[in-house]
Protein backbone atom coordinates (compact mmCIF):
# COMPACT_ATOMS: atom_id res chain seq x y z
CA UNK A 1 0.00 0.00 0.00
CA UNK A 2 1.78 2.80 -1.26
CA UNK A 3 1.61 6.40 -0.09
CA UNK A 4 3.34 9.84 -1.37
CA UNK A 5 2.95 12.32 1.52
CA UNK A 6 1.04 11.83 4.37
CA UNK A 7 -1.33 14.51 5.42
CA UNK A 8 -1.53 16.68 8.90
CA UNK A 9 -4.37 18.06 10.72
CA UNK A 10 -5.32 20.85 12.65
CA UNK A 11 -8.67 21.08 14.60
CA UNK A 12 -9.29 24.37 16.09
CA UNK A 13 -11.51 25.61 18.45
CA UNK A 14 -14.02 23.32 17.73
CA UNK A 15 -17.74 23.71 18.93
CA UNK A 16 -20.87 21.87 17.77
CA UNK A 17 -24.45 21.50 19.32
CA UNK A 18 -27.25 19.05 18.69
CA UNK A 19 -30.16 21.45 19.33
CA UNK A 20 -29.70 22.13 23.01
CA UNK A 21 -26.76 19.52 23.55
CA UNK A 22 -23.71 20.70 23.45
CA UNK A 23 -21.44 17.97 21.63
CA UNK A 24 -17.93 19.56 21.11
CA UNK A 25 -17.23 22.10 23.18
CA UNK A 26 -13.82 23.57 22.60
CA UNK A 27 -11.47 20.85 21.02
CA UNK A 28 -8.07 22.09 19.60
CA UNK A 29 -6.06 18.56 18.44
CA UNK A 30 -3.02 18.63 16.37
CA UNK A 31 -2.45 15.49 14.44
CA UNK A 32 0.68 14.48 13.01
CA UNK A 33 1.03 13.88 9.55
CA UNK A 34 1.97 9.88 8.96
CA UNK A 35 0.69 8.89 12.65
CA UNK A 36 -2.11 6.95 14.02
CA UNK A 37 -4.09 8.49 16.45
CA UNK A 38 -7.21 6.39 18.46
CA UNK A 39 -9.55 8.54 19.53
CA UNK A 40 -11.11 7.11 22.85
CA UNK A 41 -13.86 7.83 25.14
CA UNK A 42 -17.34 6.93 26.66
CA UNK A 43 -20.65 6.46 24.51
CA UNK A 44 -22.12 10.04 23.30
CA UNK A 45 -18.48 12.13 24.60
CA UNK A 46 -18.84 13.87 21.27
CA UNK A 47 -15.57 11.43 19.36
CA UNK A 48 -17.86 10.50 16.08
CA UNK A 49 -19.02 13.74 15.66
CA UNK A 50 -15.60 15.13 16.05
CA UNK A 51 -14.31 12.78 13.17
CA UNK A 52 -16.86 13.96 11.07
CA UNK A 53 -16.71 17.07 11.77
CA UNK A 54 -12.86 16.41 9.98
CA UNK A 55 -14.49 15.68 6.56
CA UNK A 56 -17.28 17.96 7.35
CA UNK A 57 -19.87 15.42 7.36
CA UNK A 58 -21.00 17.11 10.61
CA UNK A 59 -20.76 21.17 10.15
CA UNK A 60 -19.24 22.83 13.28
CA UNK A 61 -20.73 25.60 14.52
CA UNK A 62 -17.48 27.28 15.91
CA UNK A 63 -13.84 27.03 14.85
CA UNK A 64 -12.43 25.04 11.97
CA UNK A 65 -10.65 21.58 10.65
CA UNK A 66 -7.73 22.36 8.26
CA UNK A 67 -5.82 19.35 6.74
CA UNK A 68 -2.41 20.09 5.05
CA UNK A 69 -3.49 23.55 5.89
CA UNK A 70 -6.32 24.04 4.02
CA UNK A 71 -9.84 25.04 5.75
CA UNK A 72 -12.18 21.83 5.35
CA UNK A 73 -15.64 22.48 4.38
CA UNK A 74 -15.26 26.83 4.97
CA UNK A 75 -13.23 29.40 3.56
CA UNK A 76 -12.61 32.51 5.31
CA UNK A 77 -14.17 36.04 4.03
CA UNK A 78 -13.10 39.21 5.76
CA UNK A 79 -12.94 38.09 8.90
CA UNK A 80 -15.29 35.29 9.22
CA UNK A 81 -15.81 31.20 8.18
CA UNK A 82 -18.20 30.78 5.66
CA UNK A 83 -19.38 27.44 4.23
CA UNK A 84 -18.28 26.32 0.69
CA UNK A 85 -19.96 25.32 -2.02
CA UNK A 86 -21.09 21.67 -2.20
CA UNK A 87 -19.10 20.97 -5.40
CA UNK A 88 -16.04 22.59 -3.59
CA UNK A 89 -16.39 19.88 -0.41
CA UNK A 90 -17.33 17.43 -2.68
CA UNK A 91 -13.55 17.81 -4.15
CA UNK A 92 -11.88 18.00 -0.86
CA UNK A 93 -14.20 14.65 0.70
CA UNK A 94 -12.39 12.90 -1.91
CA UNK A 95 -8.89 13.54 -0.47
CA UNK A 96 -10.05 12.21 2.56
CA UNK A 97 -11.10 8.80 2.59
CA UNK A 98 -13.75 7.58 5.58
CA UNK A 99 -14.54 4.06 7.38
CA UNK A 100 -18.03 4.14 8.57
CA UNK A 101 -18.87 1.86 11.58
CA UNK A 102 -22.12 0.13 9.47
CA UNK A 103 -19.59 0.07 6.17
CA UNK A 104 -22.38 1.67 4.44
CA UNK A 105 -21.19 -0.40 1.05
CA UNK A 106 -23.75 0.18 -1.80
CA UNK A 107 -25.79 -2.83 -1.87
CA UNK A 108 -27.31 -3.11 -5.34
CA UNK A 109 -23.29 -2.68 -6.65
CA UNK A 110 -20.84 -5.65 -6.85
CA UNK A 111 -17.96 -5.36 -4.30
CA UNK A 112 -15.88 -3.98 -7.51
CA UNK A 113 -18.25 -1.81 -8.55
CA UNK A 114 -18.04 -0.23 -5.30
CA UNK A 115 -14.55 0.56 -5.25
CA UNK A 116 -14.61 1.56 -9.02
CA UNK A 117 -17.90 4.38 -8.31
CA UNK A 118 -15.96 6.77 -6.75
CA UNK A 119 -12.81 7.23 -9.03
CA UNK A 120 -14.33 6.95 -11.81
CA UNK A 121 -17.56 9.77 -10.44
CA UNK A 122 -14.63 12.36 -9.69
CA UNK A 123 -12.89 11.49 -12.83
CA UNK A 124 -9.83 10.51 -10.47
CA UNK A 125 -9.88 7.59 -13.29
CA UNK A 126 -10.79 5.83 -16.58
CA UNK A 127 -13.03 3.09 -15.98
CA UNK A 128 -10.09 0.32 -17.38
CA UNK A 129 -8.27 2.12 -14.39
CA UNK A 130 -9.84 2.08 -11.68
CA UNK A 131 -11.13 -1.61 -12.45
CA UNK A 132 -7.38 -2.71 -12.28
CA UNK A 133 -6.44 -0.47 -9.04
CA UNK A 134 -9.67 -1.81 -7.39
CA UNK A 135 -8.22 -5.39 -8.06
CA UNK A 136 -5.26 -4.10 -6.74
CA UNK A 137 -6.54 -2.88 -3.76
CA UNK A 138 -8.99 -6.22 -3.43
CA UNK A 139 -6.12 -8.46 -3.27
CA UNK A 140 -4.50 -6.15 -0.50
CA UNK A 141 -7.40 -6.65 1.98
CA UNK A 142 -7.47 -10.47 1.13
CA UNK A 143 -10.46 -10.87 -0.88
CA UNK A 144 -9.25 -11.47 -4.43
CA UNK A 145 -11.86 -13.82 -5.02
CA UNK A 146 -14.90 -11.46 -4.16
CA UNK A 147 -15.00 -9.08 -6.76
CA UNK A 148 -18.13 -10.30 -8.02
CA UNK A 149 -19.94 -10.63 -5.05
CA UNK A 150 -22.71 -8.57 -4.24
CA UNK A 151 -22.30 -7.12 -0.24
CA UNK A 152 -24.70 -8.93 1.28
CA UNK A 153 -23.02 -12.07 0.20
CA UNK A 154 -20.25 -11.28 2.39
CA UNK A 155 -19.71 -11.79 6.12
CA UNK A 156 -19.52 -8.21 8.64
CA UNK A 157 -15.91 -8.21 8.50
CA UNK A 158 -15.39 -8.74 4.85
CA UNK A 159 -17.76 -6.06 3.78
CA UNK A 160 -15.80 -4.00 6.07
CA UNK A 161 -12.22 -4.96 4.11
CA UNK A 162 -14.48 -3.92 1.15
CA UNK A 163 -15.20 -0.59 2.55
CA UNK A 164 -11.39 0.00 3.68
CA UNK A 165 -10.23 -0.86 -0.25
CA UNK A 166 -13.43 1.62 -1.31
CA UNK A 167 -11.63 4.55 1.08
CA UNK A 168 -8.42 3.59 -0.39
CA UNK A 169 -9.35 3.82 -4.33
CA UNK A 170 -9.44 7.78 -3.87
CA UNK A 171 -5.44 7.44 -2.57
CA UNK A 172 -6.09 9.50 0.49
CA UNK A 173 -3.28 10.41 2.76
CA UNK A 174 -5.88 10.85 5.68
CA UNK A 175 -8.28 7.85 6.62
CA UNK A 176 -10.77 8.87 8.96
CA UNK A 177 -12.28 5.53 11.02
CA UNK A 178 -15.64 6.05 12.78
CA UNK A 179 -15.59 2.52 15.46
CA UNK A 180 -14.76 0.43 12.26
CA UNK A 181 -15.36 -2.80 14.48
CA UNK A 182 -18.06 -1.81 16.44
CA UNK A 183 -20.60 -3.46 14.07
CA UNK A 184 -18.68 -6.84 13.87
CA UNK A 185 -18.95 -10.33 15.52
CA UNK A 186 -16.15 -10.43 17.76
CA UNK A 187 -14.20 -13.41 15.95
CA UNK A 188 -14.13 -10.89 12.75
CA UNK A 189 -12.60 -7.80 14.88
CA UNK A 190 -9.08 -8.95 14.03
CA UNK A 191 -9.04 -9.13 10.26
CA UNK A 192 -9.98 -5.92 10.25
CA UNK A 193 -7.72 -4.69 12.58
CA UNK A 194 -5.03 -6.54 10.58
CA UNK A 195 -5.96 -3.95 7.55
CA UNK A 196 -5.79 -1.39 9.86
CA UNK A 197 -2.79 -2.18 11.36
CA UNK A 198 -0.83 -2.43 7.88
CA UNK A 199 -2.11 0.76 6.69
CA UNK A 200 -0.72 2.24 9.62
CA UNK A 201 2.80 0.97 8.11
CA UNK A 202 2.19 3.16 4.50
CA UNK A 203 2.90 6.79 5.93
CA UNK A 204 -0.86 7.23 5.71
CA UNK A 205 -2.28 9.29 8.81
CA UNK A 206 -4.66 7.26 10.32
CA UNK A 207 -7.66 8.73 12.96
CA UNK A 208 -9.06 5.49 14.31
CA UNK A 209 -12.62 6.07 17.08
CA UNK A 210 -12.29 3.05 18.79
CA UNK A 211 -13.44 0.86 21.36
CA UNK A 212 -10.73 -1.77 21.41
CA UNK A 213 -8.32 -0.49 23.77
CA UNK A 214 -5.32 -3.55 22.99
CA UNK A 215 -5.14 -2.24 19.30
CA UNK A 216 -5.34 1.11 20.21
CA UNK A 217 -2.01 0.83 22.83
CA UNK A 218 -0.70 -1.54 20.03
CA UNK A 219 -0.86 0.56 16.99
CA UNK A 220 -1.62 3.94 17.77
CA UNK A 221 1.25 7.28 18.19
CA UNK A 222 -1.10 9.17 19.57
CA UNK A 223 -4.31 8.91 22.00
CA UNK A 224 -6.96 11.33 22.36
CA UNK A 225 -9.45 10.71 25.59
CA UNK A 226 -12.72 12.49 25.13
CA UNK A 227 -15.09 13.20 27.53
CA UNK A 228 -18.25 15.43 27.21
CA UNK A 229 -17.15 17.55 24.58
CA UNK A 230 -13.90 17.51 25.83
CA UNK A 231 -10.31 16.71 25.41
CA UNK A 232 -9.70 15.34 28.92
CA UNK A 233 -6.34 13.87 28.36
CA UNK A 234 -4.02 13.10 25.35
CA UNK A 235 -0.58 11.86 24.46
CA UNK A 236 1.55 8.72 24.00
CA UNK A 237 -0.91 4.96 24.22
CA UNK A 238 1.65 4.62 26.94
CA UNK A 239 0.61 7.65 29.37
CA UNK A 240 -2.93 7.69 28.64
CA UNK A 241 -3.75 4.20 28.30
CA UNK A 242 -1.18 2.78 31.15
CA UNK A 243 -0.68 5.60 33.64
CA UNK A 244 -3.50 8.09 33.09
CA UNK A 245 -3.44 11.09 34.92
CA UNK A 246 -7.31 11.83 34.94
CA UNK A 247 -9.84 10.11 37.47
CA UNK A 248 -12.34 10.10 34.05
CA UNK A 249 -9.90 8.36 31.83
CA UNK A 250 -9.14 6.25 34.72
CA UNK A 251 -12.92 5.23 35.13
CA UNK A 252 -13.35 4.54 31.10
CA UNK A 253 -10.49 2.29 31.24
CA UNK A 254 -11.31 0.57 34.26
CA UNK A 255 -14.93 -0.08 32.44
CA UNK A 256 -13.91 -1.07 29.14
CA UNK A 257 -10.69 -3.37 30.14
CA UNK B 1 -33.82 -26.34 31.01
CA UNK B 2 -34.19 -30.16 29.81
CA UNK B 3 -32.56 -29.59 26.40
CA UNK B 4 -29.87 -27.55 27.29
CA UNK B 5 -28.70 -30.31 30.09
CA UNK B 6 -28.68 -32.59 27.64
CA UNK B 7 -27.28 -30.63 24.81
CA UNK B 8 -24.27 -30.17 27.60
CA UNK B 9 -24.02 -33.68 29.01
CA UNK B 10 -24.98 -32.74 32.48
CA UNK B 11 -27.51 -35.13 32.64
CA UNK B 12 -26.91 -38.75 32.20
CA UNK B 13 -27.22 -39.70 27.98
CA UNK B 14 -30.82 -40.68 27.21
CA UNK B 15 -31.36 -44.34 26.96
CA UNK B 16 -33.95 -46.65 24.97
CA UNK B 17 -35.81 -46.73 28.63
CA UNK B 18 -35.82 -43.61 29.21
CA UNK B 19 -37.30 -42.53 26.10
CA UNK B 20 -39.81 -44.94 26.14
CA UNK B 21 -41.59 -43.21 29.05
CA UNK B 22 -44.29 -40.85 27.27
CA UNK B 23 -45.02 -42.84 24.94
CA UNK B 24 -44.78 -46.16 23.16
CA UNK B 25 -41.39 -47.18 21.42
CA UNK B 26 -43.87 -47.68 18.47
CA UNK B 27 -44.95 -43.99 18.18
CA UNK B 28 -40.67 -42.91 17.85
CA UNK B 29 -40.37 -44.72 14.54
CA UNK B 30 -43.36 -43.46 12.94
CA UNK B 31 -43.28 -40.29 11.49
CA UNK B 32 -45.36 -37.34 13.36
CA UNK B 33 -49.29 -37.10 11.51
CA UNK B 34 -49.85 -33.46 10.16
CA UNK B 35 -53.28 -32.05 11.05
CA UNK B 36 -55.90 -32.66 8.87
CA UNK B 37 -57.58 -29.61 7.37
CA UNK B 38 -61.49 -30.94 5.94
CA UNK B 39 -62.52 -27.43 5.43
CA UNK B 40 -59.94 -26.81 3.20
CA UNK B 41 -61.70 -29.60 0.96
CA UNK B 42 -65.35 -28.03 1.58
CA UNK B 43 -63.87 -24.72 0.03
CA UNK B 44 -61.81 -26.34 -2.35
CA UNK B 45 -65.33 -27.98 -3.59
CA UNK B 46 -67.23 -24.61 -3.42
CA UNK B 47 -65.28 -22.90 -5.29
CA UNK B 48 -64.82 -25.57 -8.33
CA UNK B 49 -68.75 -25.90 -8.36
CA UNK B 50 -69.14 -22.54 -8.93
CA UNK B 51 -66.77 -22.17 -11.76
CA UNK B 52 -67.97 -24.84 -13.36
CA UNK B 53 -71.13 -23.90 -13.21
CA UNK B 54 -70.34 -20.40 -14.64
CA UNK B 55 -67.64 -21.93 -17.36
CA UNK B 56 -70.32 -24.17 -18.30
CA UNK B 57 -72.36 -21.01 -19.27
CA UNK B 58 -69.74 -19.86 -21.53
CA UNK B 59 -70.07 -22.87 -23.60
CA UNK B 60 -74.55 -23.00 -23.44
CA UNK B 61 -75.38 -19.53 -23.14
CA UNK B 62 -75.59 -18.49 -27.09
CA UNK B 63 -75.81 -14.57 -25.95
CA UNK B 64 -72.01 -14.72 -25.14
CA UNK B 65 -71.86 -14.89 -29.18
CA UNK B 66 -68.20 -16.19 -29.71
CA UNK B 67 -67.96 -16.28 -32.96
CA UNK B 68 -68.77 -12.34 -33.03
CA UNK B 69 -65.55 -12.22 -30.36
CA UNK B 70 -63.52 -13.25 -32.86
CA UNK B 71 -64.22 -11.22 -35.31
CA UNK B 72 -64.30 -7.72 -33.05
CA UNK B 73 -61.19 -9.00 -32.24
CA UNK B 74 -58.76 -7.93 -34.80
CA UNK B 75 -61.37 -5.47 -36.45
CA UNK B 76 -59.17 -1.94 -37.32
CA UNK B 77 -61.13 0.14 -35.23
CA UNK B 78 -60.75 -1.92 -32.38
CA UNK B 79 -57.00 -2.25 -33.29
CA UNK B 80 -56.97 2.04 -34.09
CA UNK B 81 -58.56 2.36 -30.64
CA UNK B 82 -55.97 0.02 -28.65
CA UNK B 83 -53.41 1.66 -30.16
CA UNK B 84 -54.71 5.14 -28.92
CA UNK B 85 -54.89 3.18 -24.88
CA UNK B 86 -51.59 2.19 -25.80
CA UNK B 87 -50.09 5.61 -26.67
CA UNK B 88 -51.55 7.40 -23.74
CA UNK B 89 -50.51 5.22 -21.38
CA UNK B 90 -47.47 4.76 -22.18
CA UNK B 91 -46.53 8.64 -22.92
CA UNK B 92 -48.56 9.31 -19.31
CA UNK B 93 -46.62 6.83 -17.43
CA UNK B 94 -43.39 8.26 -18.50
CA UNK B 95 -44.06 11.50 -18.14
CA UNK B 96 -45.79 10.99 -14.72
CA UNK B 97 -42.66 9.34 -13.27
CA UNK B 98 -40.41 12.08 -14.37
CA UNK B 99 -43.03 14.28 -13.09
CA UNK B 100 -43.60 12.44 -9.91
CA UNK B 101 -39.34 12.17 -9.26
CA UNK B 102 -39.97 16.46 -9.42
CA UNK B 103 -42.54 16.73 -7.35
CA UNK B 104 -41.16 14.36 -4.65
CA UNK B 105 -37.39 15.82 -4.70
CA UNK B 106 -39.26 19.50 -4.51
CA UNK B 107 -41.66 17.92 -1.42
CA UNK B 108 -38.28 16.91 -0.02
CA UNK B 109 -36.29 20.53 -0.73
CA UNK B 110 -35.26 22.30 2.52
CA UNK B 111 -36.43 25.54 0.63
CA UNK B 112 -40.48 25.86 2.08
CA UNK B 113 -41.72 27.79 -1.30
CA UNK B 114 -40.76 24.49 -3.07
CA UNK B 115 -41.93 21.86 -0.63
CA UNK B 116 -45.16 23.81 -0.10
CA UNK B 117 -45.95 23.71 -3.97
CA UNK B 118 -45.14 20.36 -4.18
CA UNK B 119 -47.67 19.74 -1.67
CA UNK B 120 -50.41 22.11 -2.56
CA UNK B 121 -49.95 20.52 -6.08
CA UNK B 122 -50.27 16.65 -4.48
CA UNK B 123 -52.96 17.76 -2.35
CA UNK B 124 -55.50 19.23 -4.90
CA UNK B 125 -54.50 16.28 -8.16
CA UNK B 126 -55.11 13.91 -5.27
CA UNK B 127 -58.22 15.04 -4.59
CA UNK B 128 -60.26 16.11 -8.15
CA UNK B 129 -61.41 12.84 -9.63
CA UNK B 130 -59.78 12.22 -13.00
CA UNK B 131 -63.09 12.58 -14.79
CA UNK B 132 -63.51 16.71 -13.70
CA UNK B 133 -59.98 17.30 -14.63
CA UNK B 134 -60.51 16.10 -17.57
CA UNK B 135 -63.64 17.80 -18.92
CA UNK B 136 -61.88 21.30 -17.22
CA UNK B 137 -59.13 20.76 -19.82
CA UNK B 138 -61.58 19.93 -22.42
CA UNK B 139 -63.14 23.36 -21.62
CA UNK B 140 -59.99 25.38 -20.41
CA UNK B 141 -60.42 27.35 -23.91
CA UNK B 142 -63.76 29.01 -22.20
CA UNK B 143 -61.37 29.55 -18.95
CA UNK B 144 -58.35 30.40 -20.34
CA UNK B 145 -58.57 31.27 -24.03
CA UNK B 146 -55.11 31.90 -24.60
CA UNK B 147 -52.20 30.38 -22.21
CA UNK B 148 -48.76 30.97 -21.40
CA UNK B 149 -46.02 32.14 -18.86
CA UNK B 150 -44.57 34.96 -18.33
CA UNK B 151 -43.83 37.86 -15.69
CA UNK B 152 -47.28 39.41 -13.99
CA UNK B 153 -48.10 42.24 -15.53
CA UNK B 154 -44.89 41.89 -17.54
CA UNK B 155 -43.85 40.45 -20.76
CA UNK B 156 -45.70 37.03 -21.44
CA UNK B 157 -45.44 34.04 -24.08
CA UNK B 158 -49.00 32.91 -25.37
CA UNK B 159 -50.46 30.35 -27.40
CA UNK B 160 -53.94 29.61 -28.24
CA UNK B 161 -55.71 27.17 -26.39
CA UNK B 162 -57.45 25.21 -28.66
CA UNK B 163 -54.09 24.91 -31.00
CA UNK B 164 -51.62 23.81 -28.07
CA UNK B 165 -54.28 20.81 -26.81
CA UNK B 166 -55.52 18.38 -29.50
CA UNK B 167 -57.90 15.76 -27.78
CA UNK B 168 -55.23 13.13 -27.37
CA UNK B 169 -52.62 15.58 -25.95
CA UNK B 170 -55.45 16.80 -23.39
CA UNK B 171 -56.50 13.18 -22.82
CA UNK B 172 -52.16 12.90 -21.97
CA UNK B 173 -51.61 16.33 -20.21
CA UNK B 174 -55.16 15.45 -17.80
CA UNK B 175 -53.82 11.76 -17.24
CA UNK B 176 -50.21 12.69 -16.50
CA UNK B 177 -51.17 16.07 -13.80
CA UNK B 178 -53.63 13.35 -11.84
CA UNK B 179 -51.21 10.87 -12.20
CA UNK B 180 -47.88 12.79 -10.85
CA UNK B 181 -49.54 13.40 -7.84
CA UNK B 182 -50.01 9.64 -6.78
CA UNK B 183 -46.29 9.08 -8.44
CA UNK B 184 -44.97 11.73 -6.25
CA UNK B 185 -45.93 9.98 -3.17
CA UNK B 186 -44.86 6.70 -4.44
CA UNK B 187 -41.40 8.20 -5.25
CA UNK B 188 -40.95 9.82 -2.39
CA UNK B 189 -41.83 6.68 -0.07
CA UNK B 190 -39.12 4.94 -1.69
CA UNK B 191 -36.16 7.49 -1.14
CA UNK B 192 -37.28 7.71 1.97
CA UNK B 193 -36.69 4.04 2.30
CA UNK B 194 -32.96 4.37 1.75
CA UNK B 195 -30.69 4.38 4.04
CA UNK B 196 -29.09 7.35 5.37
CA UNK B 197 -25.42 5.82 5.79
CA UNK B 198 -26.12 5.46 1.82
CA UNK B 199 -26.66 9.58 1.25
CA UNK B 200 -23.41 9.80 3.71
CA UNK B 201 -21.35 6.95 2.48
CA UNK B 202 -21.61 8.46 -1.54
CA UNK B 203 -20.95 12.15 0.04
CA UNK B 204 -18.22 10.63 2.15
CA UNK B 205 -16.42 9.30 -1.13
CA UNK B 206 -17.33 12.84 -2.99
CA UNK B 207 -19.11 12.05 -5.62
CA UNK B 208 -21.06 14.44 -7.50
CA UNK B 209 -24.57 15.39 -6.19
CA UNK B 210 -26.63 14.44 -9.49
CA UNK B 211 -24.35 11.06 -9.47
CA UNK B 212 -25.20 10.33 -5.80
CA UNK B 213 -29.07 10.46 -6.56
CA UNK B 214 -28.72 8.62 -10.17
CA UNK B 215 -26.03 5.78 -9.22
CA UNK B 216 -26.64 5.56 -5.63
CA UNK B 217 -30.24 6.55 -4.36
CA UNK B 218 -32.29 6.21 -7.12
CA UNK B 219 -31.16 2.56 -7.76
CA UNK B 220 -31.81 1.27 -4.20
CA UNK B 221 -35.49 3.64 -4.00
CA UNK B 222 -36.63 1.73 -7.09
CA UNK B 223 -36.81 -1.13 -5.30
CA UNK B 224 -39.53 -0.08 -3.08
CA UNK B 225 -40.81 2.58 -5.64
CA UNK B 226 -41.39 -0.05 -9.07
CA UNK B 227 -43.99 -2.29 -7.85
CA UNK B 228 -45.96 0.52 -6.10
CA UNK B 229 -45.32 2.49 -9.49
CA UNK B 230 -46.94 -0.18 -11.82
CA UNK B 231 -49.55 -0.85 -9.81
CA UNK B 232 -50.40 2.88 -10.59
CA UNK B 233 -49.81 2.00 -14.19
CA UNK B 234 -52.13 -0.74 -14.49
CA UNK B 235 -54.55 2.38 -13.03
CA UNK B 236 -53.51 4.66 -15.58
CA UNK B 237 -54.04 1.85 -18.21
CA UNK B 238 -57.86 2.04 -17.10
CA UNK B 239 -58.34 5.19 -16.22
CA UNK B 240 -57.36 5.89 -19.73
CA UNK B 241 -61.13 4.85 -20.67
CA UNK B 242 -62.38 7.44 -19.30
CA UNK B 243 -60.98 9.69 -22.08
CA UNK B 244 -63.29 8.84 -24.13
CA UNK B 245 -65.74 11.07 -22.19
CA UNK B 246 -63.74 14.14 -24.04
CA UNK B 247 -63.75 12.84 -27.37
CA UNK B 248 -60.77 10.77 -27.74
CA UNK B 249 -61.08 7.22 -29.03
CA UNK B 250 -59.44 5.01 -27.30
CA UNK B 251 -60.01 1.02 -26.78
CA UNK B 252 -63.21 1.63 -25.23
CA UNK B 253 -64.29 4.58 -26.79
CA UNK B 254 -64.23 2.26 -30.20
CA UNK B 255 -66.22 -0.01 -28.78
CA UNK B 256 -68.55 2.60 -27.26
CA UNK B 257 -69.05 3.96 -30.86
CA UNK B 258 -69.76 0.19 -32.46
CA UNK B 259 -72.12 -0.46 -29.61
CA UNK B 260 -74.24 2.50 -30.86
CA UNK B 261 -74.13 1.20 -34.70
CA UNK B 262 -74.34 -2.50 -34.22
CA UNK B 263 -76.61 -2.64 -30.70
CA UNK B 264 -76.90 -6.25 -31.21
CA UNK B 265 -73.37 -6.86 -30.74
CA UNK B 266 -72.79 -5.21 -26.95
CA UNK B 267 -71.95 -8.55 -24.74
CA UNK B 268 -69.36 -9.32 -27.95
CA UNK B 269 -68.08 -6.05 -28.32
CA UNK B 270 -67.34 -5.78 -24.59
CA UNK B 271 -65.96 -9.25 -24.31
CA UNK B 272 -63.61 -8.14 -26.85
CA UNK B 273 -62.38 -5.07 -24.98
CA UNK B 274 -62.15 -6.86 -21.39
CA UNK B 275 -59.88 -9.74 -22.96
CA UNK B 276 -57.29 -6.48 -24.40
CA UNK B 277 -57.35 -4.83 -20.97
CA UNK B 278 -56.50 -8.31 -19.97
CA UNK B 279 -53.46 -8.87 -22.19
CA UNK B 280 -52.42 -5.12 -21.55
CA UNK B 281 -52.54 -5.65 -17.63
CA UNK B 282 -50.64 -9.13 -18.00
CA UNK B 283 -48.12 -7.71 -19.95
CA UNK B 284 -47.32 -4.70 -17.75
CA UNK B 285 -47.42 -7.62 -15.19
CA UNK B 286 -44.64 -9.44 -16.71
CA UNK B 287 -42.40 -6.43 -17.35
CA UNK B 288 -42.62 -5.90 -13.73
CA UNK B 289 -41.20 -9.56 -12.65
CA UNK B 290 -37.81 -8.98 -14.59
CA UNK B 291 -37.73 -5.13 -13.80
CA UNK B 292 -37.97 -6.35 -10.02
CA UNK B 293 -36.26 -9.02 -10.75
CA UNK B 294 -33.21 -6.57 -11.99
CA UNK B 295 -33.61 -4.36 -9.08
CA UNK B 296 -33.61 -6.98 -6.35
CA UNK B 297 -30.32 -7.68 -7.42
CA UNK B 298 -27.49 -8.03 -4.59
CA UNK B 299 -30.04 -8.39 -1.83
CA UNK B 300 -30.57 -11.92 -1.86
CA UNK B 301 -27.42 -12.66 -1.00
CA UNK B 302 -26.93 -16.22 0.81
CA UNK B 303 -26.46 -14.74 4.41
Amino acid sequence: MSATSAAAVQIVGAHKSFGDKKVLRGIDLSIEPGTVTAILGPSGSGKSTLLRAVNHLEKLDEGYVAVDGELIGVHLVGDRLKELHEKQILRQRARIGFVFQNFNLFPHLTVIENIVEAPVATGRLPKAAARERALELLAQVGLSDKADAFPRQLSGGQQQRVAIARALALDPQLILFDEPTSALDPELVGEVLAVIRRLAETGRTLVVVTHEIGFAREVADHVVFLDEGVIVEQGSPGDVLVNPTHARTRDFLARVL
Amino acid sequence: MTTASLRSGVSAPASPEHRAQLVPAAALTRRVQPLRRPWQWVATGVVLLLALNFGQTLFTNPAWEWSRVGHWFFNPAILTGLTITLEATAISAVVSFVGGVIVALARRSRNRVLSGAAWLYIWVFRSIPLILVLVFLYNLASLYPKIGVGIPFGPQLQFSTTNVLSDLTLGVVGLSLAEIAFAAEIVRSGLVAVDLGQHEAAKALGIPRYRQFTRIVLPQALRTIVPGYVNQIVGLLKSSSLLFYVSVLDLFGVVQNLQSTYPSEVIPLLVVASVWYLILTSAIALVQYFVERFYNRGLKGAR
